[in-house]
């Protein structure tokens, strides 16, 4: 039961995570909304790892976003970075429609 | 590697290397850049006359390099090879003489002359290339290396020619290659030497052969310039003289027309040909190419545009004696593809002098230029009159056994084309020389300015010394060694193994 | 000799190298040069093992899958590692001489690159695949930001934002996977994988992850601006190796993984040839000569995925050998253009002409590079042509023959933009700022392994047959 609960928070995360992404264009919300959408798929690895047969988590699955976890915090601080430099250099702090290169 | 295959290396870097170390001369380095190019182009020609010997003798002269698995790129020096491989040789010789003369001071010239050794380097290839991979490599180098030459002036106007010029030769290089491929995998690679098994091919699907073979010839047909294919052929002639030239002559159309005479003799073989009953169409194609070339050629009041027409309806008389399918008629074809560079050549570097000297560039200026171009005049009246089929000069030769081989074929009606061609060259071609003998000179044409001759002597003996063998080749037709005798042992060769 | 486990040096040699260079800055480009040199010695000493004993494999520290990191190279692995470093090495001596900086950030970022790269060709499985991949990702960002302008960071930012969104579909269809199969190494879940429901959609997640990290049309929105603003090394380096990295990935995943009744591949060929009309006719109208570059890269990378239909009839050939020949020839086009920004301070095409006599090296190598791009002969994208050609006549499949011989003159079309301006007289002379030969030599030489790739097709199968 417990199970499912967390398989459908995963699969609403990754659905708020990609709505935001591709409705927002304020930097920073950009940035949440990849942060969302990895938690959620991340949420969905924990479900489907706790469905393996015996009574203890599948511990491959947990090392697994253990990593997931690390990549996506090294994701997330490049991306602030060059959201604040964007900021700097631009005085903008939202991706309107620039023209293509 | 064998001996001979190095030979055929040597051969091929005759040019590529001169092309490549002039990219590399600075502008000024005149005599070293004449030189390399003499040489490289003295040696090539020795090499092959070497080749051409031995070859005579029943040697055989191939390399080989892995392409891809089960296709090699193969050179080798066989009759057909040598014949057309002397012929650039030859003419490449002369011209590089004539440009050398004819560009003195005008600039680009390390970049003209690089392309110029680049373009008979491809040639070449396209000569000794020994399977349909290998002629389409430098077939397709071909168009890549005439470019900037056919572009060499910089004009706007040179640009859009230049344009139509890849719009035709790239579009008929992706139709080529189809048709290559196709056949490969189909019939499995070949070389012209022993051609495929297309036997099998054709007792399952001999539909799709017919379609190959349309595909292969629309394809070469671009270059070979065969109505409709020709539209890049007039507008090319922004080019400088010795380009239009060396196109016209040996390079760009008789490459054309040469992947012609491979694919029919080597690749589909004259036999399975007449069994698909492909002989008559390409016949029909050609006629109608020689026919709509002479009228158009008639309504040209630029010279250079009138010789363009002129080469777009000679041309075609190859692809017809290929086409008819006999042994007389593909001498006569065969030997067109030498006779008719010859003429050409003389006719177009002659039309250079005239514009170069007396900036005289449409045949109505040209009344009493032969008073004062004498010797210009004279070479481009012997060329001319070839063309219009006088004997003994060479033109004569080819007309004649085309018309044998159309008489002796199943069509002999084509008789008709060749004749009604002819009356047609020399509407276009005597009227000229009538003015330009016969009328009193215009005033406002300057005289030449030099007191020795009328012009440089760069310019002038190249014209002259292919005149002469316009007039010599038809001379000597019988002797050992005549195109005409190489042509008739191919013809003979292909007919009664 | 031949029983180091090279393997893995090819992989800690760079990252060794990006751990120093990014702590001691100061000797960055010493520490890259050495860098290419140890790896390019590793790499060798892999194909040499590869060849005499077949498909190498090495478990990291002994701890074997499904905890532990296994590697795993066989011929084409090993193509792509070679292809890396002989791309690497002429791009880092151009850098050396366009940074003029031994402490640039460049090299540390680099090395991490190219760390990514190596760690991605010869992973065994899906997750160390996943971590390679966000490695390349996040480097390749941050080397695209190098550029500094306010264009680049846009760029560098929607690139990583294209980046991630890509890891993490990818991600997800791994999550599937495992939790079906309970396995994330390649060759067994090739084994066991069958086409139900689910492991339909994780085959089809991970497809259009790894899709828009390698910039297929329509998923090519983020390549254009992020090629065009970095800075010229760092183009190279993203359009010759950095998209290839993920293609190579669903070149593996097609061949050895999915299913074959599943990888009918004709959505793949029907993309690919989207790809090469839509990226053509932007390169067609592009102003400048880096977007029209860029957009040539994404009508190139139309051409891999016309073979994907004919995979396992001769189609994974074609594929590596588009890859190998655009990796040369764009590589080398890049750099050329970065020539043309030192010494003019543009690369605005309306003001090249004459440009053959102010850099002729640099047009010599847009001409050798484009020959490739157009698939004329000879040379490397010839070779690629004509096994297109072969495989899609041989399995009866004409569009995509018809879409690569359209393209090709498309290609033509831009490519002779540049020429034809390039060997046009300029109204005024303009005189480059100064001579840059070391910069251009490096551009010709990468342009002329791009058109000698076309008399190398034997010994480049051969090695990709090993361990097939």
């Amino acid at each position: 039961m417990s199970t499912l609960l967390y398989l459908l928070a995963g699969v609403g995360l990754v659905a708020m995570g990609l709505h935001a992404l591709f409705v927002h264009t304020h930097l920073l919300r950009q940035v949440l909304a990849l942060n969302i959408l990895s938690t959620g798929v991340f949420l969905l690895f924990i479900a489907w790892g706790s469905r393996s047969p015996a009574d203890h988590a599948d511990p491959v699955a947990q090392a697994l976003v253990l990593t997931g976890i690390v990549v996506a915090v090294s994701a997330t601080a490049l991306a602030l970075a060059l959201a604040v430099r964007i900021k700097q250099t631009t005085g903008k702090s939202s991706l309107s429609d620039e023209a293509d290169v | 590697m064998n001996e001979g295959g190095l030979v055929l290396l040597a051969i091929l870097l005759t040019s590529l290397i001169p092309g490549l170390v002039i990219f590399f001369l600075a502008e000024t380095s005149v005599r070293l850049r004449t030189a390399i190019n003499l040489a490289g182009a003295l040696l090539k020609l020795l090499l092959l006359l070497w080749v051409m010997y031995r070859v005579g003798q029943g040697d055989i002269y191939e390399l080989r390099w892995p392409f891809l698995p089960g296709i090699d790129l193969v050179l080798r020096a066989d009759y057909l090879a040598v014949f057309f491989g002397t012929l650039s040789a030859v003419l490449w010789l002369l011209t590089t003489l004539y440009a050398v003369g004819y560009l003195e001071g005008s600039p680009h010239r390390s970049r003209f002359f690089g392309f110029f050794s680049l373009c008979v380097f491809s040639t070449t290839g396209i000569a000794l290339a020994g399977n349909l991979p290998t002629f389409f490599v430098f077939y397709e180098l071909l168009t890549l290396t005439t470019y900037p030459l056919v572009v060499h002036r910089g004009t706007a106007e040179a640009f859009r020619a230049g344009r139509v010029y890849l719009v035709y030769t790239l579009g008929g290089g992706v139709v080529l290659l189809l048709g290559v491929v196709w056949l490969t995998v189909l019939a499995g690679p070949a070389d012209f030497a022993h051609p495929a098994g297309l036997e099998a091919v054709y007792a399952q699907q001999p539909i799709t052969l017919a379609l190959m073979f349309a595909l292969l010839v629309a394809g070469l047909g671009v270059k070979a310039a065969l109505f409709p294919l020709h539209g890049w052929l007039p507008v090319a002639m922004v080019a400088p003289a010795p380009v239009s030239a060396l196109l016209h002559a040996v390079a760009v159309v008789k490459a054309g027309a040469f992947g012609v005479v491979r694919v029919v003799y080597d690749v589909f073989g004259v036999d399975l040909l007449d069994r698909l009953e492909l002989g008559l169409p390409l016949a029909l194609w050609a006629a109608v190419t020689i026919l709509y070339g002479s009228l158009m050629a008639l309504r040209q009041d630029d010279l250079k545009r009138r010789l363009a027409y002129s080469t777009v309806s000679q041309v075609s008389y190859i692809v017809l004696g290929v086409a008819l399918l006999g042994p007389l008629a593909t001498a006569g074809g065969l030997v067109h593809l030498v006779h008719q560079g010859l003429m050409k050549i003389t006719l177009f570097l002659c039309a250079g002098n005239f514009s170069e000297v007396l900036s005289v560039k449409k045949v109505s200026q040209m009344a009493g230029i032969g008073q004062r171009m004498p010797w210009s005049m004279a070479a481009f009246s012997l060329a001319a009159l070839g063309m219009v089929g006088l004997p003994p000069l060479v033109g004569f030769y080819s007309k004649w056994y085309l018309g044998l081989g159309a008489l002796e074929s199943s069509y002999p009606a084509f008789v008709l084309v060749l004749l009604a061609s002819s009356l047609l060259n020399a509407a276009y071609f005597l009227p000229i020389l009538y003015t330009a003998w016969f009328v009193a000179p215009r005033a406002d044409v300057p005289r030449p300015s030099q007191s020795g001759g009328e012009t440089s002597w760069m310019l002038l003996l190249p014209p002259l010394a292919t005149s002469l063998l316009v007039l010599g080749m038809g001379l000597l037709a019988d002797a050992p060694f005549s195109p005409l005798v190489w042509a008739r042992r191919f013809a003979q060769g292909e007919y009664d193994p | 000799m031949s029983e180091l486990p090279w393997i893995v040096w090819a992989v800690l040699i760079p990252l060794a190298g990006a751990v120093l260079a990014f702590l001691w800055p100061a000797q960055g480009a010493r520490v890259a040069l050495l860098v290419w040199l140890g790896t390019g010695v590793a790499v060798l000493g892999l194909s040499l093992q590869l060849i005499q004993s077949g498909v190498q494999r090495y478990a990291v520290g002994g701890w074997h899958p499904p905890l532990g990191i296994s590697l795993h190279a066989d011929g084409l692995s090993t193509l792509m590692l070679l292809l890396t470093a002989l791309v690497f090495g002429p791009i880092m001596l151009y850098a050396l001489a366009y940074f003029k900086n031994p402490a640039h950030p460049f090299w540390a970022l680099s090395l991490f690159l190219w760390t990514a790269l190596n760690a991605l060709f010869v992973s065994g499985d899906v997750f160390n695949v996943y971590v390679s991949l966000e490695l390349l990702g996040l480097s390749a960002v941050a080397l695209t930001a190098l550029g500094g302008q306010a264009r680049a960071l846009v760029a560098a930012y929607r690139y990583l934002l294209a980046s991630l969104l890509g890891s993490l579909v990818y991600l997800l269809g791994v999550g599937l996977l495992y939790a079906e199969y309970a396995t994330l190494d390649l060759q067994t879940l090739g084994r066991v994988i069958s086409l139900d429901p689910a492991s339909a959609v994780a085959l089809a997640l991970m497809t259009t992850g790894l899709l828009l990290k390698t910039a297929l049309f329509p998923l090519h929105f983020w390549l254009p601006p992020a090629h065009a603003s970095a800075t010229a090394p760092v183009s190279a380096l993203l359009s010759g190796l950095v998209v290839k990295g993920s293609l190579y990935l669903l070149l593996r995943l097609w061949l050895e993984v999915f299913p074959t009744e599943a990888t009918s591949g004709l959505l793949l060929g029907l993309l690919g040839a989207g790809a090469v009309f839509w990226g053509s006719l932007y390169a067609l109208r592009a102003r400048e000569l880096k977007p029209l570059i860029a957009y040539s890269t994404v009508a190139q990378l139309g051409y891999p995925f016309l073979a994907f239909p004919m995979l396992g009839a001769g189609g994974e050939v074609v594929v590596v050998y588009f890859v190998l020949s655009h990796a040369f020839a764009k590589a080398a086009m890049f750099l050329a253009a970065g020539s043309v920004l030192l010494a003019f301070g543009h690369d605005r095409l309306s003001e090249l002409r004459g440009l053959l006599q102010s850099l002729p090296l640099s047009v010599a190598a847009f001409a050798l590079a484009g020959t490739s791009l157009m698939g004329l002969p000879p040379s490397g994208g010839f070779v690629a042509k004509w096994l297109l050609l072969q495989a899609s006549i041989a399995a009866g499949q004409w569009l995509w023959a018809v879409v690569a011989l359209l393209g090709g003159l498309l290609s033509a079309g831009y490519v002779f933009r540049i020429l034809t301006r390039a060997i046009a007289d300029p109204k005024q002379p303009a005189q480059p700022k100064a001579a840059f030969p070391m910069v251009e030599l490096v551009a010709l030489a990468l342009a002329i392994v791009s058109v000698l790739l076309g008399f190398l097709a034997l010994p480049v199968l051969r090695l990709l047959e090993v361990g097939r």
